[in-house]
């Protein structure tokens, strides 16, 4: 089984548009949305939902009332304030390191898994998405980013499918490593922006710590044709492939409203004809 | 006045309208909050006067008193620590500090020290004070940084905060008692379904907010139809103008070049003004 | 000797699991005899710092030799000041990979 990973330093790049594009212009396919924060490949695939998980990604204390005394020692140690003056956890505060547990003389405290969003396996044109969607004011983990995999490996096995598209997160911390370790490519969708040199610079270092081989597309790379060049100079100085420049156009908005990937929305369109000619050029890690 | 900015999902021009407005009022403090991608600096390129470190405590052995026992490890819900029956390994990027490996150790061999997780950069340009923190690369808890980003607010000023995207924990610290916050977002599909999570998380914290779409003019109605239904006001529109995302991807404030739009931003200033107080 | 490889599944035949902190199983077997274990990773659920948890099974187990595909910067930090041989970068079966390594192919 192989798998190819979509990443981007920072948000709104393009990372799925173009995930979605790379879904439908494969056979068979398992794609699995890893950028659990901006879940939005749904949008484009149209899930069929199969199945549904709850998904525990954090552990909250909860106090037992009959059994308090309400000594203060459990809120004199807690280092987050989240224990309030009538002895009640505030569940977004609370971090779960289970200090309340440890100290509390009559075990009143007890620390639970807390449901934290749900994961979901779902049907869609040419194969199965593996999806989920947290609760507000959680946030993305390497724990459910595994877990998101996990089931997409799951299904891919079982319906004997060979092949898994992961939309990744984006940023540079634990959920993006849980995306890309393991992974046999990775397509980094950068913008010529300020902020987007600087953070393909960080991306690019972390796939390399995980050997994972990258591949750089400069996505709207007309807006900004200096910062192009400046980010094909650094690949090159880096030996980085820089796979292919898609220009900036108005149909990728207008199929993603339409609810399509571009490819598929206007494939005759500049930008579709480039997205497959790097998505033909990608594949063939697989 | 406590202005905050935030969207949905990254990407949508939250950092732009956020030093956009800065640049076209007086007497503002600009505190950017997204300390993972701490970009507003790249726009307003500030001169740097004074840099400070954030400390979070974490747990140190001594050695001498440590007998291996791995109380410590197996008590830490954030796998921060390592033993075995000859070493004893902490990993500062993962603590939490919640404190618990010292009062679990048997031998009282652990006392906290300060580890380093970010820095707060203060700096001035053309009249705006910025503020802004940075997270050490590595490290894992983003609100320890947004806290102390936050406790360097004046509130003499009209107070901007650049909070990061999304809706978790490190959004919310950001975002929590502002008098008005700002969602930024564009009329597509993506747009709409993530600032529909935004929404959700303003309203179970009763902070009052408005909407500026942004690149009003690509995508579709439905983000307007949402607003209208849910009763939401929109604030401003910025078009999506080639001239707009050039200045942008130079890290050219619009609004330098653009003088028109420097009312617009005042007007907003004004109108979100008049909500609050009323 | 006591080889652990980091495993897909439960048996010799299984696929290397390229992660690490988050792998499927570890399978430590007996050089020798190659009589195996093969343990499921706790480790592969927790929220952060799974690595290092990983390490610490794997330690646990008395193990003279580690492989993967990959070690997260943390656990690598552990393993730096351990006696554990560890070979990352590879891929294949659990067995073809034991045997690889005891004719000396595995660097």
């Amino acid at each position: 089984m192989k798998e190819i990973v979509i990443i981007s330093g920072k948000g709104g790049t393009g990372k799925t548009t173009i995930a979605g594009s790379f879904a439908v212009l494969t056979d068979k396919v398992v794609v699995a949305d890893c950028d659990v924060d901006a879940p939005d490949l749904h949008l484009l695939l149209h899930p069929e939902l199969i199945e549904t998980s709850e998904f525990a990604g954090s552990k909250s204390a909860f106090i037992n009332k009959s059994r308090c005394v309400e000594c203060g020692l459990c809120k004199g140690n807690c280092k987050f304030n989240a224990i309030s003056e009538e002895f009640s956890v505030d569940t977004h505060s609370c971090e779960g390191c289970g200090v309340c547990a440890l100290v509390c003389p009559v075990q009143a405290v007890e620390m639970k898994e807390k449901v934290s969003g749900y994961s979901y396996i779902s049907k869609i044109e040419n194969g199965f998405m593996s999806h989920a969607l947290l609760n507000p004011g959680e946030e993305n983990s390497g724990k459910l980013v595994t877990f998101v995999r996990d089931k997409a490996k799951e299904i891919a096995m079982k319906e004997n499918i060979g092949k898994i598209i992961i939309d990744g997160a984006p940023g540079i911390s634990c959920p993006v490593i849980s995306s890309v370790t393991g992974t046999n490519a990775g397509v980094v969708v950068t913008e010529p922006t300020v902020s987007g040199v600087h953070d393909l610079k960080r991306i690019l270092e972390l796939m390399e710590h995980f050997r994972v081989k990258p591949f750089v597309l400069i996505n709207k790379f007309d807006i900004n044709k200096d910062k192009a060049k400046e980010i094909e100079e650094f690949c090159v100085e880096k030996g980085v492939e820089v796979v292919g420049k898609i220009p900036f156009d108005p149909v990728v908005t207008t199929a993603m409203v339409n609810g399509e990937p571009v490819v598929k929305f206007i494939p005759q369109s500049e930008v579709s004809k480039e997205i497959k000619r790097i998505w033909k050029k990608v594949s063939e890690n697989f | 006045m406590i202005i905050s900015i935030a969207s949905g999902k990254g990407g949508t021009g939250k950092t732009s309208i956020a030093t956009n407005l800065a640049l076209s009022i007086n007497n503002v403090q600009l505190l950017d909050c997204d300390v993972e991608e701490p970009n507003s600096y790249l726009f307003l390129k500030p001169e740097i006067n004074k840099t400070e470190d954030v400390f979070i405590f974490v747990p140190v052995v001594d050695e001498s008193l440590c007998d291996n026992c791995g109380k410590c490890a197996e008590f830490c819900e954030y796998n921060a620590i390592f033993v075995s029956k000859d070493k004893i390994l902490i990993f500062p990027e993962l603590c939490h500090s919640c404190g618990g490996c010292k009062l679990v150790c048997p031998t009282s061999a652990i006392r906290e020290e300060p580890h380093k997780t970010g820095t707060i950069y203060y700096g001035n340009s053309k009249g705006i004070e910025i503020i802004y923190g940075e997270l050490e690369v590595g490290d894992a808890v983003a609100s320890n940084v947004v806290r102390e980003v936050k406790l360097r607010m004046n509130k003499d000023r009209n107070v901007i905060i650049d909070s990061p995207p999304g809706a978790s924990c490190p959004v919310i610290e950001s975002v929590k008692n502002s008098d008005f916050c700002i969602l930024v977002t564009e009329p597509t599909p993506f747009g709409l379904h993530d600032l529909r999570i935004a929404v959700s998380v303003l309203r179970e914290m009763d902070i009052p907010f408005g909407v500026i779409v942004n690149r009003a003019d690509i995508g579709d109605r439905k983000v307007y139809d949402y607003c209208k239904k849910e009763n939401i006001s929109i604030l401003l529109e910025v078009p999506f103008e080639r001239k707009i995302a050039e200045l942008y991807s130079k890290g050219i404030p619009f609004v330098l070049e653009m003088p028109a739009w420097k009312e617009k931003f005042q007007k907003l200033f004004d109108t979100i003004r008049a909500m609050v107080q009323k | 000797m006591k080889i652990c490889v980091t495993s897909t599944g439960e048996s010799l035949d299984s696929a290397l699991d390229p992660r690490f902190g988050r792998c499927a199983y570890f399978i430590i077997i007996d050089s020798n005899s190659m009589e195996f274990e093969a343990i499921p990773n706790a480790s592969s659920n927790v929220r952060g710092g799974a690595g290092i948890e990983a390490v610490q099974t794997v330690i646990n187990k008395r193990v003279d030799v580690l492989i993967t595909g990959d070690v997260g910067p943390n656990a690598s930090r552990i393993f730096n000041t351990s006696n554990i041989k560890v070979i990352v970068g590879v891929s294949g079966a659990v067995r073809e990979l034991v045997e690889r390594y005891k004719k000396g192919l595995l660097k």
